[in-house]
């Protein structure tokens, strides 16, 4: 066993680094620590009880609410953030208010179809459907549905997020 | 505050040993709402998820299986699993979401002890067992001796509780509830049944309408008296109807926040004639 962690300094592997969590409480969740220790404010923070999934991330390839991780206990696991995927995945450049940026497929499609409106759920969708179409690539409508039934989304009544999954089922088939 | 990290169940013992006052997390789904909310602030935590043995199952000679108290719910929904214990894949597919369902466990569910916990009512239907481990002994108890009320059970500050042994059935069996929406949501009400034709018999356990999960023993005899269990296929109707009443009668249910006792009476009823009439069905 690991020498138990306290107050002090403990190191998460996300995005492929090890990050050092400085001066946390121990209890604090993985949701705060990526936000507010880290500096990786793309996991968003809603509800904190799980309800939501505008806080997930990938957890040793799992898709997790970021928000029930308590974060001293993920030493040890591979973590990968929304900011993360775009290392792993097919990209595109985008270019808006003069500023261009990388991003992966599924990000580009939710932009083409329009699934994005507020966009506090976004992040979590994108893990989650990133998620989805690693595990397979072909889902069905109710697959689909079913994997994104814990990210709530508020504004876009859902329509347009189905539509960008479609789109990059389609895009990824023509591609392989 | 500390947390520890143990790679094996008997590294988790010495550290609980060493701890007393320590709390264990498994999946955190139950207990990170409660740190979020400053509803809890432990002193000491022992993090389970880096035990493998708790992660794993395993088939016994007598056709039983042991899950480990780690097995996430989402490893219970697929595969071999949801061959042997059927009704255990369906009450795991309804949990919360898919997030949820990566992280939350048998253990935790246990650990809990809610009667509204979606995994328990199949561990009553089928009579479980649950296995407690502490530095001394290992003791392993019936699930109906587990469960003491709302958020009480058996378990001892230093135990652990490692695994369940849940008995493969031969025949039907289910899961099924009610809540106001399909994803995401605690039990209103909920049933289990499971048919064993060997030995002609049927059990139903309810959810969230009692203190602890209700095994309905009455509703279950007058079912063996009326209706050969092992070479009917279909139930008539009257029946069906008949046993969802009988099944209602043993609830005791409560009104709170999630509904009123009487709809919940309603409720059982309704799904318990459902279960038995999914399981006769023609
Ligand atoms: C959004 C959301 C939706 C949910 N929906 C459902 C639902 O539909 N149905 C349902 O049943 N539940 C639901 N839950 C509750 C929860 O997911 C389950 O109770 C789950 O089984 C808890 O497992 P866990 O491993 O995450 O528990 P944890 O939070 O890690 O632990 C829960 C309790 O059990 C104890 N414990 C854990 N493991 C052990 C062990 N091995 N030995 C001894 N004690 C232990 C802990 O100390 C703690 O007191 C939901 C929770 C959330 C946040
Ligand atoms: S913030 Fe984690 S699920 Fe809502
Ligand atoms: S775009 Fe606003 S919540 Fe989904």
């Amino acid at each position: 066993m690991n020498d138990p962690i306290g107050n002090e300094m403990y190191s998460l592997h996300v995005n492929g680094q090890d990050r050092a969590v400085m001066d946390a409480w121990v209890g604090e969740s993985l949701l705060y620590v990526l936000r507010e220790r880290l500096g990786l404010p793309g996991a968003k923070g809603a509800c904190e009880q799980g309800e939501c999934g505008s806080c997930t991330v990938l957890m040793d390839g799992d898709a997790v609410c970021s928000c029930l991780v308590m974060a001293a206990t993920a030493v040890g696991s591979e973590i990968v953030t929304v900011e993360g995927l775009v290392e792993q995945n097919p990209t595109m450049a985008v270019t808006a208010h003069a500023i261009t940026s990388q991003v992966t497929d599924v990000q580009q499609a939710f932009i083409t179809e329009g699934g994005v409106q507020c966009g506090f759920c976004t992040p979590g969708l994108i893990v989650a459907v990133h998620h989805l179409l690693d595990k397979n690539p072909d889902p069905t409508e109710l697959e689909v549905k079913e994997s994104i039934s814990g990210n709530i989304c508020r504004c876009t009544g859902y329509g347009r997020i189905f539509a960008a999954v479609e789109a990059v089922v389609q895009v990824r088939k023509a591609n392989s | 505050m500390t947390v520890a990290i143990p790679l094996t169940i008997s590294e988790a013992l010495d550290a609980l040993s060493s701890n007393p006052d320590a709390r264990l997390i498994q999946g955190g789904t139950d207990m990170m709402v409660e740190i979020n909310f400053n509803h809890l602030k432990p002193h000491n935590i022992i993090a389970l998820r880096r035990i493998k043995e708790l992660r794993t199952w395993t088939k016994n000679t007598d056709g039983s299986i042991t899950i480990g108290a780690g097995v996430p719910y989402q490893e219970m929904e697929t595969g071999e699993l949801k061959q042997l214990v059927p009704a255990l894949a369906e009450a795991a597919r309804t949990v919360g979401s898919p997030q949820i369902r990566a992280a939350g466990t048998l253990g935790g569910n246990l650990g809990t002890c809610s009667p509204a916990g979606d995994g328990l009512p199949v561990l009553f239907a089928v009579d479980a067992v649950v296995h407690l481990q502490s530095n001394e002994v290992s003791r392993q108890l019936s699930i109906h001796d587990f469960m003491l009320g709302v958020k009480r059970n058996a378990r001892n500050a230093n135990e652990i509780i490692t695994a369940v042994t849940i008995p493969v059935l031969n025949g039907w069996q289910g899961y099924t509830k009610v809540g106001v929406r399909n994803a995401m949501v605690i039990s209103v009400a909920s049933a289990c049944l499971a048919v064993d034709k060997p030995t002609k018999s049927v059990r139903i356990a309810l959810g969230a309408v009692g203190p602890t999960i209700i095994r309905c023993r009455d509703a279950e005899s007058w079912l063996t008296q009326q209706f050969d269990l092992s070479t009917s296929t279909k139930i008539e109707l009257d029946l069906a109807k008949e046993f969802g009443r009988r099944v209602a009668l043993e609830s005791k249910p409560i009104d709170d926040h999630r509904s009123t006792a009487e709809y919940r009476r309603h409720a059982v009823s309704v799904l318990a004639q459902r279960l038995i009439t999914r399981a006769y069905p023609s």
